[in-house]
């Protein structure tokens, strides 16, 4: 029945040590299922019980009290906690909070989308001198915490307008143009990395070709380079998008009065009385911004296949 | 390519392409770094204003009074750093293990999707759990497990929890990219000459992903030492961290020198993160 060859194996297996093998196969197995499994339940837990309890019908997050969607009607009907005037105020605060969100999510998407586009286009086709240095500096963003950022932003914005004052006698005030100018420095980085990755995969003899064949400058570039540049944009684009939405800390140090953005109204809400309605604004938050997403990786995906 | 690089208009292009972004940066993001590390060297005026005379006061001041505070950070941020590195690592082997792509994507996109939630409002979901009243402590309530509830919040504990909800994406992806592309041949063979899986886990897989490793851990530890948001809402006065202390410092009875001098400190912490990174964090180099 046995073979030489394992006859010659056999005084060599140590019966102990196979077992004490086999048993730390068996742990690693088991740890290997069980502990995705709790992180999983870890990161989406919260985020369940937050919804769900968006329909309860009472104010507290731990004992349920039975379904409801008044929460809600609550926030489309303006009647945030129980009807008082000054909460129909708050969902007010709440419209114009969104409101602004959108107008600075909007304009610093659009600027550092056209920055970004631009200066990939530059730092990948061109050869000058700083090239490298230009490489590290717009990766600084990135890594530099928002609070040094911000903060040092005021810092300087409020010398600016101790200038002006001082020259032209106008006082200038933080509000949109601040919030926007920093979205935008912030957003550029993160534009420049996703449309050169775009831009890495992108053919240069499809642009040759069209030179060849006659076309300017221009011509190649919006009849060949732009197009195929367009997923990788769009990307950009929406990446930029949700990190202005999603900007708390350099957002709280440059906005103004009346340019409450829609995090630092949910921070002003934590902060102060959280009223019921939270669970409902949270839980539309985390709707739009799972729509967001998802057309977002669906972009990348369909860019980086064709 | 070579050919069309060496005209003459091109590196004019070029240039008048990168300029924008480049002016951009440089006057809202590098030149107010300047003003900062500028002021941070300054004495306080009236109303927290950087003014003359030149001093390292706030140095002084920032090791002095707030010493305790930094090493407090540093080691939440370490201290989340292991925990999401002990979470993180198993799940992206994990995920990199299954068979099928889309399963793959569809395990990532459920890492993902938390992480690009407004993270006021994960905070905040995390709070509802945690908290005095929360699920958990009525859950641990009903089962007899404790007599009182726990009080989780407002302690550098619950500072670390919101931490390690917050970025332990970040430990993941860098993690992931790393064991997708381990060759298993590596594993069998050392498994032939008789390593156990233990064994084959320290002396070879890991080894072969610590690039991943390194990555995740700056990922982390970057955004980590510079919190704000979840010191501020669950880390109560025992639980502050740097980016607290310089908020402090900047608005109505602030000191802009000293919170400047404290920001220096963050972002030499932050720098000290950023070499590691470079050096041993990246696996394109080879």
């Amino acid at each position: 029945m046995t073979s030489p060859a394992a006859r010659r194996d056999a005084p060599a297996v140590d019966a102990g040590k196979v077992r004490r093998d086999m048993f730390v196969r068996r742990l690693g197995t088991v740890a290997l299922w069980l502990s995705p499994f709790l992180v999983y339940l870890f990161l989406w837990a919260p985020i369940v019980v937050l919804v769900v309890f968006s329909f309860n019908d009472g104010a507290s997050v731990s004992v349920w009290n039975g379904f409801t969607t008044r929460w809600y009607e609550n926030i489309i009907n303006n009647t945030i906690t129980a009807g008082t005037e000054a909460a129909r105020f708050q969902t007010g605060l709440l419209l114009r909070a969104v409101r602004n969100s959108l107008i600075v999510g909007v304009a610093a998407t659009l600027v550092s989308t056209a920055l970004g586009t631009m200066l990939a286009l530059a730092l990948s086709r061109g050869r000058f001198p700083g090239r490298r240095f230009l490489d590290s500096l717009f990766y600084l963003p990135v890594v530099i915490p928002d609070i040094t950022q911000g903060v040092s932003l005021a810092v300087f914005f409020n010398l600016v307008f101790e200038a002006v004052q001082r020259v032209l006698g106008v006082r200038l005030v933080p509000g949109f143009a601040t919030i926007i100018i920093a979205h935008i420095a912030f957003n550029i980085s993160y534009v420049l990395i996703v449309v050169r990755a775009r831009l890495a995969t992108m053919d240069p003899t499809l642009e040759e070709a069209a030179r060849d064949l006659g076309a300017n400058h221009r011509q190649t570039f919006w009849r060949v380079t732009f197009p195929i540049l367009m997923p990788g944009m769009l990307a950009g684009a929406l990446l930029a998008f949700t990190l202005s939405l999603d900007d708390f800390v350099i957002t709280f140090f440059n906005a103004g009065v009346g340019t409450t953005t829609l995090p630092l109204f949910v921070y002003g809400m934590l902060k102060q009385r959280v009223p019921p309605e939270i669970n409902a604004i949270s839980a539309l938050m985390i709707a739009v911004s799972i729509l967001l997403v998802g057309s977002s990786l669906l972009l990348q995906r369909r860019s980086s296949d064709g | 390519m070579a050919r069309r690089g060496s005209e003459p208009g091109e590196t004019a292009r070029a240039l008048g392409m990168a300029a924008p972004a480049t002016v951009w940066l440089v006057l809202f993001f590098l030149l107010p770094l300047v003003f900062v590390a500028v002021a941070s060297f300054m004495s306080r005026g009236t109303g927290g204003a950087p003014v003359p005379p030149v001093t390292l006061d706030q140095y002084e001041r920032t090791f002095t009074v707030f010493g305790p505070v930094i090493v407090r950070s540093v080691n939440v941020a370490l201290l989340t750093t292991v925990l999401c590195l002990l979470l993180g690592y198993p799940l992206a082997f994990f995920i990199s293990r299954r068979r099928d792509p889309r399963t793959r994507l569809f395990l990532l996109f459920l890492v993902l999707l938390p992480f690009w939630t407004n993270f006021l409002v994960r905070t905040y979901a995390l709070i509802t759990i945690v908290q005095r009243d929360g699920l958990l402590n009525s859950l641990l309530l009903r089962l007899g497990i404790t007599s009182d509830p726990l009080q989780l919040m407002f302690t550098p504990g619950a500072v670390v929890l919101g931490l390690v909800y917050g970025y332990l994406p970040f430990m993941v992806l860098p993690i992931y990219a790393s064991v997708e592309r381990l060759d298993m041949r590596f594993v069998e063979a050392a498994h032939d000459l008789g390593a156990n899986d233990a064994r084959a886990f320290f002396r070879v897989i890991l080894p072969l992903t610590l690039p991943g490793v390194i990555a995740g851990s700056i990922l982390v530890f970057i955004p980590t030492i510079g919190a704000f948001v979840t010191p501020d809402l669950m880390g109560g006065t025992r639980g502050l961290m740097i980016g607290n202390l310089i908020q402090s410092q900047f608005g109505g009875r602030g000191n802009v020198p000293l919170g400047s001098a404290i920001s220096m400190v963050l972002l030499a912490l932050v720098f000290v993160g950023v070499l590691i990174y470079t050096r041993w964090g990246q696996e394109d180099r080879q």
